[in-house]
C-alpha cells in the first residue's frame, strides 16, 4: 500500500516499549457485575462473573486473536482495559503503567496511544458529523492540530491511509457503504497515533468480499506503524487468519492459548477442539471426510458457572473429577497453554 | 394439490424466470431477476450470496410472502409439485405454506408469538392442516419437540418462547416447520444470529431430519463453509441474478465464475495456512437501484472484457451439470486450477 508509505504523520507512531517487553499485559482480571434487587435498598443477590482471572499479554506489533462465543466475557475483557468498565481485581499494564484505578483525566493520554474499533460501524460513527470531522475529532480532543491547513492535511492522508478518497470527507456517514464505514472506524482509530488497537468484532458485521478488504487493510497498517492489535471475534477462522496467537475464552475464562498455527494443528482443549470442528470450511470433499464435535446443551448462564472445570456440562470427554476440580491454565507444549484436566501431560506440566 | 401426470417428471419445485421488484423512493429496485432453479425431491440445495443479491427475496417469492406494496412479482413460474404457485389464490396459497412447504427464519424470536406458549404455536397448524385437536394435537407435539431434540418435552409446551435460549427457539421453529410433513423445508440464514456450537446442533438436526422424513431443503445463507458441508448443489447469486450453478464439488473445487472465485478467495479458511494473504474481491456490492450495464459483476471483475459492459451473459453449461453466466468462464476455469488447491 503506497498510500500508507507515504503518510507524512507517519512518526506519531511511537511506542514507549521495546520489542521485548509486553505492551500490554493484563494479571488475573476479574469483572464482576452485582445483580440487584429490593426496593430503595438494594441488595446483591448475585453476581454475572463476566471475565474471572485471565491473563494475557500482548507485544508491539503482535496480534492477540480473543475468540469466544457470547457471553464468554471477551468484551468485557476490552472494556476492563480502557477502565470503561472497573475491574474488581486484577492488573492491567499499558506499557508498563499501571491503568486499574486511573482517574478519567488520567486516563486521557492512554486513550490516545490505545484505538477502538466496534463491531456496528453506522452506531459508531455520529449521522450528523462528517467524515472529516469525525476522523478529525481524536486530533482535536489530543491536541495534535497544529493549523486548519494542518488538520486538513491530516485527516486527507488518514482517508487514504485507509483506502478512501480525500475527497469524501465531506460527506455524512450514511453515504458510506458499511465496508467504507469500517475503514472511517479504522481512521479514526489510528487519527491520534496509537501504539495498539482494540477491534471487538471488527469485520464480523461485513460482507465475505469487504470482510477481506478490511483484514488486509488491517494487516497493511499493522506492517507499517508496528501496532498490536486486541482482535476480539466469535468466527475463529477470521481469528486464526490475523492473529499471532489466540485465546479461547469460555465463561470468563481463558481455557486455551497457542500460537495461532498450533492452535489448529494440534488444539489441546475440548472446548477449542469443538470449536474447530463447528467450523465449516468451504471445501465439499474436507467437509465431508471430516469428524464433527458437536456439543450438547446450550452455554450456561454467567451467573451460575457450573462446579469444577466450567466446560464440564458440555464436554465429550468429561469424568467425574471435571465436576470437582477448576483446572488451571498451565503450559502443555512450548508456547501453548491449556486448562483441561484430561489434556495430555496436564497433571505434570505447571501454571503459569 | 392437484397433480397432473406430468408431475411424475417434474421436479418437487421448478422455478422459472422468476422476477421480483421493488418500488422505492429511488426507483425500482429488481431484487430477484429472472431466475431459475429445480429443487429435487429430497435434495438439499443452497442460495448462497452477500448482502443484497436476492438469495431471501427468491425465497420470499416461492412462498408469495413478498410485501404488496412495495414488492411485486412480475414474472415467472413456481411450480411445486405440478401447480404453479404464482396462480393459486391466497386461500389455496395459506395451505401450500403450512402443509407443502416449511419455512425457518433467521431470527426465531421475531417468527414465534411472545404472547403464546409453545405448545399453541406447535399445535395451531396442527389443528388448522391435520384436523388433529386436544390430546392428539398435543401428543404430536410432544413428539416433534422430541424429535428436535428438546429435552422434557411435555412441560415446555407450557413455556412461552423468551424462556427458551435462541437455539431452543430455532429448534421450536423446526418443529413448527417439520409439523405438518412439508416436501420442502426452506431456511432463510436460519443459523447465522446463532453460536458456532449452536449453529452446528441446529444444521445437523436440520440435514439429519430432512433425511430422515425425504424432506428437500433449501438452505439460503451468506456462509460458503455451511453450503460446502451440507448442500448437494448451490447456486451462486450476485445482484439478483444467479451467476453459477452446480454440485458443491464442482462449484468449490472448480469454480468457473470470477465472483464465485472471488468469494472463495475472500474466507479466511481453516485449512490453509494461516499466514496467507487474502486475495479480496476489488470494490463495493453495486448499489441495487443503479446496477452496472452488462454483467453487473464486471467493474470488480478481473476477467473482465469490452463485451462484458455491453451484454449480459446468460446462464450457460460447463461441464456436468455446473453452469455459469460468464463469457470467459472458460478461462476463468481454466485459471482456477492454480489459483484454489
Amino acid at each position: 500500500m503506497n498510500s500508507i508509505a507515504d503518510d507524512p504523520q507517519a512518526d506519531r507512531f511511537t511506542s514507549e516499549v521495546s520489542g521485548d517487553s509486553p505492551i500490554l499485559s493484563v494479571r488475573n482480571l476479574s469483572v464482576h457485575f452485582p445483580i440487584k434487587r429490593g426496593f430503595i435498598v438494594q441488595r446483591e443477590v448475585a453476581r454475572v462473573r463476566a471475565v474471572d482471572g485471565i491473563s494475557f499479554e500482548i507485544y508491539p506489533g503482535e496480534t492477540l486473536g480473543l475468540v469466544g462465543e457470547s457471553g464468554s466475557g471477551k468484551t468485557t475483557v476490552a472494556k476492563a482495559v480502557m477502565q470503561l468498565t472497573k475491574a474488581n481485581v486484577g492488573s492491567v499494564k499499558f506499557e508498563g503503567q499501571e491503568l486499574v484505578g486511573l482517574s478519567t483525566p488520567a486516563m486521557r493520554p492512554i486513550r490516545r496511544k490505545i484505538g477502538m474499533v466496534f463491531q456496528d460501524p453506522y452506531g459508531s460513527l455520529n449521522p450528523r458529523m462528517r467524515a472529516g470531522d469525525i476522523i478529525g475529532e481524536p486530533l482535536k480532543v489530543h491536541r495534535l492540530v497544529k493549523s486548519q491547513e494542518n488538520y486538513r492535511s491530516q485527516i486527507a492522508s488518514l482517508l487514504s491511509t485507509v483506502g478512501l478518497s480525500p475527497a469524501m470527507s465531506e460527506r455524512y456517514p450514511n453515504e458510506f457503504s458499511g465496508g467504507q464505514r469500517q475503514r472511517l472506524g479504522i481512521a479514526r482509530a489510528i487519527a491520534a497515533g496509537p501504539s495498539m488497537l482494540i477491534l471487538d468484532e471488527a469485520v464480523s458485521a461485513l460482507d465475505v468480499s469487504i470482510q477481506a478488504q478490511v483484514l488486509n487493510l488491517l494487516q497493511d497498517l499493522q506492517e507499517h506503524y508496528n501496532l498490536a492489535y486486541l482482535f476480539i471475534a466469535h468466527d475463529l477462522s477470521v481469528v486464526r487468519h490475523i492473529s499471532h496467537r489466540v485465546a479461547v475464552m469460555y465463561l470468563g475464562r481463558i481455557v486455551e492459548t497457542a500460537d495461532s498455527s498450533d492452535m489448529y494443528e494440534n488444539p489441546l482443549h475440548p472446548y477449542t477442539q469443538a470449536l474447530l470442528s463447528a467450523i465449516p470450511t468451504p471445501n465439499p470433499v474436507h467437509e465431508r471426510a471430516r469428524e464433527r464435535i458437536i456439543l450438547r446443551g446450550d452455554l450456561p448462564s454467567p451467573v451460575d458457572p457450573p462446579s469444577g472445570c466450567r466446560f464440564h456440562t458440555r464436554c465429550p470427554i468429561a469424568t467425574d473429577l471435571c465436576s470437582e476440580i477448576d483446572p488451571d491454565l498451565r503450559i502443555l507444549v512450548s508456547n501453548q497453554q491449556a486448562a483441561c484436566l484430561l489434556a495430555p501431560g496436564y497433571s505434570a506440566a505447571r501454571g503459569d | 394439490m392437484n397433480s397432473d401426470q406430468s408431475a411424475e417428471r417434474l421436479p418437487l419445485l421448478r422455478v422459472r424466470d422468476l422476477r421480483t421488484s421493488f418500488n422505492t423512493p429511488e426507483g425500482k429496485i429488481t431484487a430477484v431477476n429472472g431466475i431459475s432453479f429445480d429443487v429435487e425431491h429430497g435434495e438439499t440445495l443452497a442460495l448462497v450470496g452477500e448482502s443484497g443479491c436476492g438469495k431471501s427475496v427468491s425465497a420470499l417469492s416461492i412462498l408469495r410472502l413478498v410485501p404488496n406494496p412495495p414488492g411485486v412479482i412480475e414474472c415467472g413460474e413456481v411450480i411445486f409439485e405440478g401447480t404453479d404457485l404464482l396462480k393459486l389464490s391466497e386461500r389455496e396459497m395459506q395451505l401450500v405454506r403450512g402443509v407443502g412447504i416449511g419455512m425457518i427464519f433467521q431470527e426465531p424470536m421475531s417468527s414465534l408469538n411472545p404472547v403464546l406458549t409453545i405448545g399453541r404455536q406447535i399445535t395451531e397448524p396442527l389443528e388448522v392442516h391435520l384436523g388433529l385437536t386436544g390430546a392428539a394435537a398435543e401428543d404430536r407435539a410432544v413428539e416433534l419437540l422430541d424429535m428436535v431434540g428438546i429435552a422434557d418435552s411435555r412441560r415446555r409446551l407450557a413455556d412461552y418462547p423468551h424462556q427458551l435460549s435462541g437455539g431452543q427457539r430455532q429448534r421450536v421453529m423446526i418443529a413448527i416447520a417439520l409439523s405438518c410433513d412439508p416436501k420442502l423445508l426452506i431456511a432463510d440464514e436460519a443459523t447465522t444470529a446463532l453460536d458456532v456450537t449452536i449453529q452446528a446442533q441446529i444444521l445437523e438436526l436440520m440435514k439429519n431430519l430432512t433425511k430422515q422424513l425425504g424432506t428437500a431443503l433449501l438452505i439460503i445463507t451468506h456462509n460458503l463453509g455451511v453450503v460446502a458441508r451440507y448442500a448437494d448443489r448451490l447456486n451462486v447469486m450476485y445482484a439478483g441474478k444467479i451467476r453459477e450453478s452446480g454440485t458443491a464439488e464442482d462449484v468449490y473445487l472448480k469454480p468457473s465464475h470470477p465472483y464465485t472465485v472471488g468469494l472463495l478467495n475472500s474466507v479466511p479458511r481453516l485449512d490453509r495456512q494461516a499466514s496467507e494473504r487474502l486475495d479480496p474481491i476489488p470494490g463495493e456490492i453495486p448499489d441495487p437501484s443503479s446496477l452496472p450495464a452488462g454483467c453487473a459483476f464486471h467493474p470488480r471483475c478481473r476477467w473482465s472484457t469490452s463485451k462484458c459492459s455491453l451484454e449480459d451473459p446468460l446462464l450457460e453449461r460447463i461441464r456436468n451439470t455446473q453452469m455459469a453466466a460468464c463469457f470467459e468462464s472458460k478461462s476463468v476455469a481454466r485459471a482456477t486450477g492454480s489459483i484454489l488447491h
